[in-house]
């Protein structure tokens, strides 16, 4: 861990901080509005890798986390006017919630199972969305009376600082003990729990964890955007982005899914002349990265220095 | 009257569901593969269907072989491109190939997916149905369609059966979904196997995405739910069990339908789902799994 702040990773981990930091200061608005997203987007696949890489399970569902904290977040405030700051801190406890009971069946079943288990709960608050239209605004979407700033480069500053201590909190949780427990528990749970460690707990901290920061992105999101919606924060669609973008930076890294999710979006525009194209465009580009560079693009890069 | 339009209806709805999820099954239980395209190729096939008779003006029997083609090559694609390529690779450590086999399908049904909406457009396209008109069932109006959808579903499966428990290239199937190393100490090689089963879930998913475009009518937008639905089917009866999901196929169907037609059918689907949940919860392995 002390190793950490002389290592090469850390002087380019700050670098690039610092150096996204002054982009409001000469960059227009469109891209600070389309990095926000990203920023945001990528608190997503660091906490999906949290739970992925290091606790070992697949959950399919990380829209079900993000979901149930965007929407409680927006539910709360449309409803009962509630400041902004109380209405993100209670979405991301009805995330933790939310987190809890999915853990649940994860530590009764594993493997595909438990996959499934999260996508069939993706689904179903997808349809509780959508019945439920008088409380979340169903299929067009929920209209959010505040937001936490209209001003382009404070929102930027924000999601980018929140990004940074996501990040740093995601990181350092996997690289200390209680990570490496983590990794134990998620590769071998029958040997990890013959060395006296308590896998059930660690598995629950580590979903909590991921649940989160997952349930606070998708909160700070919606406060963001205005609104919230099942194409932007619940579809099983944004949810495979999630995890696209995980595997795509890097499983196990924490730090490269941030880097994944910030590629795919930026891509996804830079690739908007292409048209209806620009989707299939950067699949096929992750379908190659997954196929040729399974490490992602952060764990091909640490390898080669590792190798060096 | 309405209790026999939901069992004929339920019964046609049943049977496509079985048809689409029994290749999906029958893939997990030989090769622990899920492929997430299942959806894509379905629509795939239905539109190939569609654009022979439409734009090259085939008859409709050919249309629904060229559809059922274009299915089985998606298939072999799938198989050849995306899953072998990650089981055989050594950079990827063995637990996590399961991840990357459904990522890479996931990717691979996206990109199916956008090139038939940015070819064929998103609108939704009805194949034109080999039977037509309409017959009156003891007083339900039935489209003929509806009957011989039900007709080659069950035919189909039917010869699925035969296949697998009569015939040696079956039987070795069967063996490899039970024992796969088994198999390979019999001298069997295993990866002919694979093939011979990803060409049978090809023909099935064809045939089930042709008369799905036949029947209800298909568009780019019903890849996901159409994966998600054999996805359902497939937990509900057990992975990898085919009676199972076979059972499941027609339990989801006649809820859905009962839905439908008893309370809106814009909950259609929460029934089905709620159950799904209550089987995971209580019985994770599905209703006929193995463990």
């Amino acid at each position: 861990m002390a190793g950490f702040f002389t290592s090469r990773l850390f002087f380019i981990s700050l670098a690039c901080v610092v150096i996204a930091a002054t982009l409001p200061l000469y960059v227009s608005g469109y891209i600070l509005g389309l990095l926000t997203v990203a920023f945001y987007f990528g608190v997503f696949a660091m906490a999906w890798d949290l739970l992925f890489g290091f606790a070992g399970e697949v959950n399919f569902g990380p829209t079900f986390l993000i979901g149930v904290g965007a929407y409680t977040a927006g539910i709360l405030n449309a409803q009962f006017g509630w400041s902004v700051y109380l209405c993100i801190v209670l979405g991301a406890l009805a995330s933790v919630v939310a987190g809890f009971v999915l853990a649940l069946p994860a530590l009764r079943v594993r493997g595909p199972y438990f996959g499934l288990t999260t996508l069939v709960a993706v689904l179903m608050l997808q349809n509780f969305i959508v019945v439920f239209a008088d409380l979340t605004g169903g299929e067009i979407g929920l209209t959010i009376p505040d937001v936490i700033t209209i001003n382009a480069g404070a929102n930027y500053w924000i999601a980018l600082g929140f990004m940074t201590i996501s990040a740093a909190i995601l990181y350092g949780l996997s690289q200390s003990p209680v990570g490496l427990v983590l990794q134990a528990s998620g590769q071998d749970p029958v040997q990890a729990g013959a060395l006296g460690f308590n896998i059930v707990k660690h598995k629950l901290a580590a979903f909590i964890v991921s649940a989160f920061f997952s349930g606070l992105s998708g909160a700070l999101l919606v406060f963001y955007f205005g609104t919230a919606s099942v194409g932007t924060v619940v579809d099983v669609a944004v949810g495979v982005n999630v995890i696209v973008a995980a595997v795509l930076g890097g499983r196990r890294t924490v730090l490269g899914a941030a880097l994944g999710a910030i590629f795919l979006i930026v891509a996804g525009e830079f690739l908007r002349p292409t048209g209806e194209l620009a989707t299939f465009i950067v699949s096929a580009v992750a379908l190659l990265v997954v196929l040729f560079f399974p490490g992602g693009f952060l764990g091909a890069a640490l390898s080669r220095e590792a190798r060096s | 009257m309405l209790a026999l339009q939901i069992l004929i209806d339920g019964f046609a709805i049943s049977a496509l569901y079985a048809l689409g999820a029994t290749g999906f099954t029958l893939i997990f239980g030989v090769s622990g593969v899920l492929n997430l395209s299942h959806g894509a190729i379905m629509v795939a096939a239905a539109v190939a269907a569609w654009a022979a008779a439409s734009v090259l003006h085939l008859d409709t029997y050919s249309g629904a072989l060229v559809g059922v083609a274009v299915a089985l090559i998606m298939a072999f694609a799938t198989y050849f491109a995306v899953v072998k390529p990650i089981q055989n690779s050594r950079r990827i450590p063995n637990e996590e190939k399961e991840i990357f086999v459904l990522t890479g399908t996931l990717l691979w049904g996206i990109m199916i997916q956008e090139l038939i909406a940015y070819f064929f457009t998103n609108n939704a396209k009805t194949v034109l149905p080999i039977v037509e008109g309409v017959v009156n069932i003891v007083g339900v109006r039935t489209p003929r369609n509806e009957i011989f959808t039900a007709i080659v579903c069950c035919l189909v499966i039917g010869l699925l059966w035969l296949l697998v428990n009569r015939t040696r290239t079956g039987k070795a199937v069967l063996a490899a979904s039970m024992n796969p190393r088994g198999v390979t100490l019999l001298g069997l090689e295993l990866n002919r196997i694979y093939v011979v089963v990803w060409g049978i879930y090809g023909t099935l998913a064809g045939i089930a995405g042709v008369l799905l475009g036949m029947f209800l009518g298909v568009s780019s937008y019903s890849v996901g739910p159409l994966t998600a639905s054999a996805f359902s089917i497939v937990v509900l009866g057990g992975l990898g069990s085919v009676s199972g999901s076979l059972i499941a196929a027609f339990v989801v169907g006649y809820l859905e339908t009962l839905t439908a037609y008893l309370v809106s059918p814009a909950y259609r689907t929460i029934p089905a789902l709620l159950l799904l949940v209550i089987v995971m919860y209580i019985r994770p392995q599905g209703l006929l799994g193995r463990r």
